[in-house]
């Protein structure tokens, strides 16, 4: 019989939802910093050059925010298939195939203006990625494949996929990179400085667009769907206990394959921000990596809209921090934020437990 | 009949050459997870070892020692996933995944500074790799017809840790089936209460688990840079670590079923690159992106038409907790 | 090893003693300075309510857990218990009450399983063999050594067990609840090996909750109460009612006061009900039975007997395989056996196990009140539930139903076993369903909640309802059923009224003899 008590339940909400989180960090912090120096640079000046560059002027926190904005999606997307107890890690694919539903609808509907494009963007990014996780969903629920294996294998489906239809069908003609040809103009999203600069207000230049407001709306859409309806507690009642969700006639198969839809939904509309936002066309990889960032952000940000977003813009700056960085010391290259990418994981996610205890225990004396 | 015959020998020879990293990193996952540890670092572990070998290997001249330092930072990564999994019972799958993106950051990281390549280590002199060697008689038999080319070139004529793969095959299969070790360590996957009991301790069993897992992705990653390549690339692990864990599953966490699954994905790779830009029959040629998914697909197919029927080990992915 | 404290002197040293044990789990103070003392060579009784630190303080005797202080002496000599293999090296062995087999092993490898005799097995293993040959001719331990244990009955799966505990030489057995999956017949079965053990000399602990086991078997009994010892006793010197009163601390009655029955109209008709499990074997094979409007209609069986795929079955969590359900009067078409219609139908189900199904103890108190009835139109719109409504209506039945802490917003991981279940009971019962369903209502449950539950069940019983009551404790179903059915290997043997029935007619049932030849 599992008694009341241990440590995991004698943590105050806010340790667990504030000092606790700040507490990995700073665990996965100090080891890059280790790293830092390892590789034979310091680390507190990597630090300032992380910092400044990631929030140091105007522009660098409008980049810091762009980058936030993909991580926003693609951390919510992986937050909705942990409620319900699945770990999709296919959010690059998803998001990258995705791309292929947004580039359509932004060359379909060429020149028109952006305020129609967007929703139509928006329902065919959601379509498509939802279709990719569709697949991996179904198989969990209706064959027991488990889901981390095939959402893998989709990335690896997915980008072979991608690079084909690049390479042999959309590319430009007379192009030699693979890419599409680029979107109207009037059809892409406005950049934020534009948009402020339309009202009389002005910010840095930057490629922080309008999507930034969708993944916003998108983290609100989350919360509501999670805590406020009842698909989102059936959602929730699968993750933590199959048999009583059963018990209490919820269609757990359905459910699974609905959460991970959604999931695929969240991170379809990433390219949003990256394809119809920024690059306005369709190029090989353009997801860079970002749906497994939306990992570490889902697990940092604790599965809840909050978090994620705040987890995302850390992430955003240390993503324009980090190039930053590896533009003023060309040692520390790109590939840091990955390695603090994966220690967050490590700290956030499977070592979480490292300082409850000792915390459980400090605040019981204190 | 030359030719045919020329075609089966060659497919197999890259087929067992394929293999060899897919075997011993499922062997790996064996370990881990019949004793009830999930590992998805599989391929974060075979990375890391790629690229510590290729580095040692070209720093000292010596195959060997690439080897060691290949096998010591896949143990020293799969004690890190022990920490998480075992003592601080954290999510296993979590722990998995962080150690894979915290390795694909880390190796090209330390290429760059280290070689100066951007994520990539210089080629490795054949004099520190492990060189295909030519087991007794495969030339004077190698004029037999049928048996001599199949003995030259099949069974001959690869590296040692292509050998060493295959011999961990029965050698697993005697110390899981035949040794205290591996009563204790299949006892620990599907009940740790009763091993607890019996007085054997849970995590120290695990541990050992784990670390025979590490050494094993010590030799797949090793193999890959240093034995099959010449060289550490970036990301050169390309999800070997997820097909040896479907081949597992596939293989229902038993070693020689396992061995046959990896044998049938390096067979659809090897078949594979024959088929690139090769005009199939009715079909023309196949884009070669689809074509290098195909393995990819073979696991998807393969899982969602007979992973029901497995049964995996009954404690697997649960963190021990001692209950009341 | 102990030459100096087993010295002779005018009274042996005890098997094994412990002192000022004191240990804590959180919040929960399991153990407060436990002192006992077990003489060489007898059946000593442990009893005590759910919760009453039994099993705690048996663990730290078999080195399980570790106390957080006091001292442990086995045959005058203190000694550190470390972990499980130290107590073993003491002579101290634990037969266990979920059973810490293997399931894919056989017998033999779950036996040997730590003492394995080498590196190398098959060595060991025929050596093992062999000592064990003789350990089950000495103590009519019959068990086939070589079938995988998954494939065996409790009752041999418990003399595994023994055996293991035995075969490591263990001199001090403890049995912690080992009658609770028996019929009474393969408990005095047991109860003849224990008496084999003792003449043998060995030493037994016997941990239980049942008087009856204490009177029949035990030389000595020590009672506890949360968490402390309040009494040590000869079992000449003391009888069923003194012990009762010192386990819960007061005078207890011994039946409940209770009206008649005066059943009406047929609520639930099942007819030839058949079951599978998971793994497609047919554990409910065929049956019918009735249950009217204001009566309890008690199942009683040694578990594993088909009742939990019945209930299962009639709550719409699993699909009859065949046979018809019928309530008041209109038979369900299959599209209608289904957990959410069911529930719409006015079915409710307590469900045996609280924690793996009845409630999500991740959730807060709150959301777990809601439980298959989220979709309901009085905390849900068409999409969006009515939080504040679900907070209050939770705090409105933790008040009826007497649940502490009375906090919707406590995740409910946080009550206690008692609490949780009224929480479920709440729920289902405030649905006003036509039929209830219950398994184990009191399972885990402490003596206080027990009466409160037993009283809610028959005021609802007196409410006109029709209650289907599964239970494996004889003495729930005694005090509960209006009429009662004997399950076993997925029929129904007997039926009988209350005032028929008797523990031992009952028991004989569920062991499956007919009652002709008893």
């Amino acid at each position: 019989m599992a008694a009341a008590g241990g440590p995991t339940d004698t943590l105050p909400r806010w340790a667990s939802l504030a000092l606790l989180p700040a507490l990995n960090i700073s665990a996965a912090l100090l080891l890059s910093g280790l790293v830092v120096w390892l590789i034979g640079e310091d680390p507190v000046e990597a630090m300032v050059l992380l910092v400044q560059g990631a929030v140091g002027y105007p522009e660098a926190i409008g980049y810091t925010l762009y980058y936030a904005t993909s991580y926003i999606l693609t951390g919510l997307a992986v937050a909705i298939a942990f409620h319900a107890g699945l770990f999709n890690i296919g959010g690059e694919g998803q998001a990258y195939i995705a791309g292929l539903g947004v580039t359509l609808v932004a060359l379909g509907l060429f020149g028109y203006p952006w305020w129609l494009v967007l929703p139509v963007a928006i329902l065919a990014g959601a379509l498509f990625g939802a279709a990719w996780a569709f697949l991996p969903g179904w198989l969990q629920a209706y064959r027991g494949s488990h889901v981390v294996v095939t959402t893998i294998m989709f990335n690896f489906i997915a980008s072979s996929v991608m690079v084909w239809l690049l390479v042999e069908v959309l590319i430009a003609p007379g192009q030699q990179s693979p890419e599409s040809r680029p979107f109207s103009p009037a059809s892409v999203l406005p950049a934020m400085h534009t948009l402020f600069g339309a009202i009389g207000v002005k910010i840095g230049n930057s490629p922080l667009n309008l999507s930034l407001v969708v993944a916003l709306l998108a983290a609100l859409g989350f919360h509501i769907f999670i805590w406020h309806t009842r698909w989102g507690y059936e959602v929730r009642a699968v993750g933590h206990n199959e048999t009583a969700a059963v018990y209490a006639g919820i269609p757990v198969k359905r459910t699974i394959v609905l959460a991970m839809a959604l999931s695929g939904a969240l991170a379809g509309l990433m390219p949003l921000n990256e394809v119809l936002g920024v690059q306005h066309r369709l190029l090989v990889n353009f997801t860079g990596g970002a749906g497994f960032v939306g990992i570490a952000v889902a697990l940092m940000g604790r599965n809840h809209a909050v978090g994620i977003v705040l987890a995302a813009i850390l992430f955003g700056a240390l993503t324009q921090g980090g190039s930053e960085l590896a533009f003023e010391k060309p040692a520390i290259s790109r590939d840091m934020i990955v390695v603090i990418q994966g220690l967050i994981i490590l700290f956030s996610g499977a070592l979480e437990n490292l300082f409850r205890a000792p915390l459980a225990r400090l605040l019981r004396t204190a | 009949m030359e030719d045919t015959l020329g075609l089966i020998v060659s497919l197999a020879a890259a087929t067992l050459r394929v293999a060899t990293p897919l075997i011993l990193a499922a062997l790996a996952g064996m370990f881990s997870e019949r004793s009830g540890v999930v590992d998805i670092g599989l391929e974060g572990k075979m990375l890391a070892a790629a690229f510590f070998s290729a580095s040692t290997a070209l720093v000292t001249g010596s195959a060997w020692l690439g080897l060691c330092a290949g096998v010591a930072s896949a143990v020293a990564l799969a004690m890190v996933h022990g920490l998480a999994s075992i003592t601080y019972n954290g999510n296993q799958m979590v722990s998995g995944l962080a150690l894979n993106v915290l390795v694909a950051g880390l190796t090209p990281l330390l290429a760059t500074v280290w070689f100066q390549q951007a994520g990539r280590t210089p080629t490795v002199p054949n004099g520190a790799r492990f060189l295909p060697v030519s087991l007794p008689g495969a030339e004077a038999f190698g004029t037999v017809p049928l048996l001599g080319p199949l003995y030259r070139s099949v069974v001959s004529g690869h590296n040692v840790l292509v050998y060493l793969a295959i011999a961990a095959v029965p050698l697993a299969a005697w110390i899981l089936f035949r040794t205290r070790f591996g009563l204790r360590l299949r006892a620990v996957g599907e009940n740790p209460h009763a091993l607890d009991t019996a007085g054997v301790n849970v995590a120290w069993m695990r541990y050992r688990a784990l670390a025979i897992g590490g050494v094993l992705c010590g030799f797949a990653g090793t193999y890959l840079s240093i034995g099959q390549g010449a060289g550490f690339i970036q990301d050169m692990t390309a999800g070997r670590g997820f097909l040896a864990l479907a081949a597992l599953i596939f293989g229902k966490w038993l070693p020689v079923p396992t061995l046959l699954a990896c044998f049938l994905f390096a067979f659809t790779d090897a078949v594979q690159v024959r088929l690139q830009g090769v005009p199939l029959p009715g079909i023309g040629v196949i884009p070669v992106q689809f074509i290098q998914a195909i393995p990819y697909v073979l696991t998807v197919l393969l899982l969602a038409g007979f992973v029901g029927k497995a049964v995996a080990p009954k404690a697997i992915g649960l963190p021990y907790v001692k209950s009341r | 090893m102990a030459s100096i404290a087993t010295a002779p002197g005018p009274t042996p040293p005890a098997a094994i003693e412990a002192v000022g044990i004191n240990k804590r789990f959180g919040p929960v103070q399991a153990n407060r300075d436990v002192t006992l003392s077990v003489a060489k060579g007898t059946i000593h009784g442990i009893i005590g309510e759910n919760g009453a630190g039994k099993s705690t303080l048996m663990s730290i005797l078999y080195g399980y857990y570790q106390a957080d202080s006091g001292t442990i002496r086995v045959n005058g000599r203190e000694v550190r218990m470390a972990d499980s293999a130290e107590a073993l090296s003491h002579g101290v062995g634990m037969v266990h009450q979920h059973f810490m087999l293997v399931d894919t092993f056989t017998a033999l490898e779950n036996i040997v399983l730590g003492v394995e005799g080498g590196a190398l097995l098959a060595a060991g293993l025929a050596a093992a063999r062999t000592r064990l040959e003789a350990l089950q001719r000495d103590y009519q331990l019959d068990v086939p050594l070589d079938t995988v244990v998954g494939d065996l009955p409790v009752g041999l799966r418990q003399r595994i067990e023994i055996l293991k505990a035995l075969f490591r030489g263990a001199d001090i057995l403890i049995l912690d609840e080992p009658t609770g999956v028996l019929t009474p017949q393969e408990a005095d079965h047991l109860f003849r090996i224990l008496r084999s053990l003792k003449a043998e000399g060995k030493t037994v602990i016997l941990i239980t909750h049942k008087l009856r086991e204490i009177m029949d078997v035990t030389d000595a009994v020590t009672v506890m109460r949360q968490g402390t010892v309040v009494a040590e006793v000869r079992t000449a010197e003391t009888n069923r009612e003194a012990l009762a009163e010192l386990m819960v601390g007061r005078k207890v009655a011994t039946s409940h006061t209770r009206g008649a029955a005066a059943p009406g109209a047929a609520f639930l008709t099942v007819s030839d009900l058949a079951v599978r499990d998971d793994l497609g074997v047919e554990r409910v094979k065929g049956i019918s039975f009735t249950v009217r409007a204001g009566e309890i209609v008690g199942i009683a069986g040694v578990s594993g007997n088909g009742q939990s795929e019945l209930l299962e079955a009639l709550s719409g969590i699993r699909v009859p395989s065949r046979g018809t359900i019928t309530l008041r009067g209109t038979t369900l078409t299959p599209a209608a056996l289904d957990a959410r219609r069911l529930r719409e139908a006015k079915v409710a189900h307590v469900p045996e196990d609280r924690q793996r199904m009845g409630l999500i103890t991740a959730f807060d108190a709150d959301e777990s009140a809601i439980l298959g009835y989220h979709r309901s139109s009085a905390v849900s719109g068409a999409a969006l539930l009515k939080r504040s409504t679900i907070v209050e209506r939770c705090r409105d039945a933790m008040q009826r139903f007497d649940v502490r802490p009375s906090n919707p917003r406590l995740r409910t991981s946080l009550f206690s076993g008692g609490n949780q279940q009224k929480i479920v009971l709440a729920r289902e019962i405030d649905q006003d369903p036509d039929v209830l369903l219950v398994g184990q209502p009191t399972r885990g449950v402490d003596i206080g909640a027990i009466e409160f539950i037993h009283r809610r069940l028959l005021a609802l019983r007196d409410a006109g309802k029709a209650i289907l009551l599964v239970s494996v404790e004889l003495e729930e179903i005694l005090a509960l059923a209006d009429r009662i059915l004997v399950m076993f290997d997925g029929h129904l043997v007997g039926e009988m009224d209350r005032s028929a029935a008797t523990e031992r007619r009952l028991g004989l049932m569920m062991a499956g003899i007919a009652e002709e030849a008893a």
